[in-house]
């Protein structure tokens, strides 16, 4: 199995890693079982993301898909920033191995957490903005 | 200190050491005969193939006729396992005794004579890593053909009784096989003495090159072939010889076997210092027996972290690692060994297996324990599990 030079590069010093002690919207998704457990914080001001981090139990590819992701949308609007897809991070990565695909639903599915969980606080139902979407790790199937 | 490079990882491959490759060299370009033909440079081929066959015998108090070469680990396993039960077939036996915690190479053998009418019992092992050889004697039954048992386990290093089970099935008669392919080189084996029928070994687990390894057959065990083809093998194993990778193992072997008690002195106390040093570490665990234990096997556990990030950044430090979470298996599980002693996958996926030789010095030790306690830092910083973990605890 061989990893990007990105890929390392993102795992080795990754990006926007931590908390936000006041964060706007946090959400977590993956479990322990499954080895992949991703939480991002959120700063949203007037409808962008001012700030980001997270925090990730988990292999290279889901701390490399963590930091790529957050990278990608810090700064922009919410609309954007959920327009973002798991096969856009992994071209930002220059790929994935195949078994590592899985991986990257996670930074996607932790990031629409967030901005429901920012929706809820606001008093806001989030599904008809962020869709629906899972906060398990859909490849190993577990709760 | 200085960054250096460290290789732990020699339950997975081992450096090919100056001795075997010196002993093979003339294989290639001078020596380079076919060992089958009649002329002197086939003869001196079929001499050094000669030696080695002793050489190999002499490792495991074995008779040189008894043993087979072939391409490695895997392919005896498959041999002894799916030939044992071929003949058991025969006499209307079908039922095949393995463990639960067997490498690949005998489980998915098992896995495939299960799907072809054979049934499988799986010996399960304590959460020491260790195989009660009363189980085995209660699993055996009128119509069971083989008994496959590892004799040290490869990720957790745990030593199995050997001889005990030998008996065990000397006495019931029934066939005993024992994949010793971690164990060679690092235990006493006498195959006549520990009553084993069947043994497996692999040539780059000792410094040998990859694609060598042998199979023991006790004589008067005869097994139909896995591979069909020419005479090579005393017809029992086609194809023709890998005469410098069975010259190598030949070497390799003597010089395993040749100073065991040395190595284990000097091995084991390296390896018991990197176990209570690493466990200094706050939520960390040892898999497997801490002394019914290979010389040069560690493998903990640390909570909170995923084994295939650790190893990253083990790498990143220069260290060469493995470990048994499911990013490192290949599947979405973590390893079945880990499983087997009765880890939760949260804290297989934490674990980290160093295997260290009498090649590894006390400065590669300083250097591993200067290195993982920061890494395990570093990337439970980083870990909502090990926030969950830390929190669950006040």
């Amino acid at each position: 199995m061989i990893y990007s030079e990105k890929v390392m590069d993102h795992f080795a010093n990754p990006r926007n890693v931590g908390e936000i002690p006041d964060a706007d919207g946090v959400g977590e998704v993956g479990n322990a079982k499954c080895g992949d457990i991703m939480k991002m914080y959120l700063k949203i001001d007037g409808g962008i993301i001012t700030d980001v981090k997270f925090k990730t139990f988990g292999c290279g590819a889901a701390v490399a898909t963590s930091s790529m992701a957050t990278e990608l949308i810090k700064g922009k609007p919410i609309e954007e920033a959920l327009k973002l897809t798991n096969k856009a991070v992994i071209e930002a990565l220059d790929g994935l191995p195949a078994a590592k695909l899985h991986c990257s639903v996670l930074a996607e599915q932790a990031m629409k957490s967030a901005i429901a969980d920012y929706y809820r606080r606001q008093g806001v139902d989030p599904t008809p903005i962020v869709g629906e979407f899972s906060e398990h790790c859909e490849a190993c199937g577990l709760d | 200190m200085e960054k250096r490079f460290v290789y732990a990882d020699n339950a997975a491959t081992t450096r090919v050491s100056d001795r075997a490759l010196a002993a093979a060299m003339p294989y290639f370009q001078e020596c380079y005969g076919n060992a089958s033909s009649i002329y002197s440079l086939g003869m001196n081929a079929a001499r050094a193939v000669m030696k080695a066959r002793q050489q190999v015998a002499d490792a495991i108090g074995a008779k040189v006729g008894e043993i087979y070469f072939t391409s490695g680990g895997s392919e005896a396993d498959n041999w002894a396992i799916k030939c044992a039960a071929e003949a058991g077939a025969k006499k209307g036996k079908k039922h095949i005794i393995t463990t639960v915690f067997e490498h690949h190479a005998v489980l998915h053998t098992c896995e495939y004579l299960a799907k072809n009418g054979f049934e499988v019992t799986y010996i399960p092992v304590d959460e020491f890593g260790m195989v009660n050889p009363t189980d085995i004697e209660n699993a055996i039954r009128e119509d069971t053909c083989l008994v496959s048992c590892m004799f040290a386990n490869n990720e957790i290093g745990t030593i199995q009784p050997i001889a005990e089970i030998g008996a065990i099935c000397k006495s019931k008669k029934v066939l005993f096989h024992t994949d010793a392919v971690q164990a060679i080189g690092n235990v006493e084996i006498d195959v006549a003495k520990m009553n084993i029928d069947l043994l497996s070994l692999s040539g780059h687990k000792i410094h040998a090159p990859k694609g060598i390894g042998a199979m023991y057959m006790r004589n008067g065990i005869n097994l139909v072939n896995l591979i069909h083809g020419g005479a090579q093998e005393r017809t029992k194993r086609a194809g023709t010889e890998n005469v410098p990778g069975i010259v190598a193992l030949g070497e390799a072997i003597t010089a395993a076997c040749e100073n065991i008690p040395e190595k284990q002195a000097k091995v084991s106390k390296m390896r018991d210092r990197l176990i209570s040093e690493l466990l200094k570490i706050e939520k960390t665990r040892l898999n497997g027996d801490a002394h019914k234990r290979l010389m040069g096997n560690v493998n903990i556990s640390f909570r909170g972290i995923e084994g295939e990030s650790l190893l990253l950044s083990l790498d990143l430090e220069g260290i060469s690692a493995s470990s048994g979470s499911a990013c490192t298996s290949g599947s979405l599980d973590p390893s079945h060994v880990l499983l087997a002693i009765g880890l939760p996958h949260e804290t297989a996926h934490g674990s980290l297996r160093l295997t260290i030789n009498e090649d590894t010095t006390d400065e590669d030790i300083d250097y591993i324990l200067e290195k993982v306690p920061v890494v395990v830092e570093r990337l439970r910083a980083m870990s909502p599990l090990w926030e969950r973990i830390k929190s669950d605890d006040v």
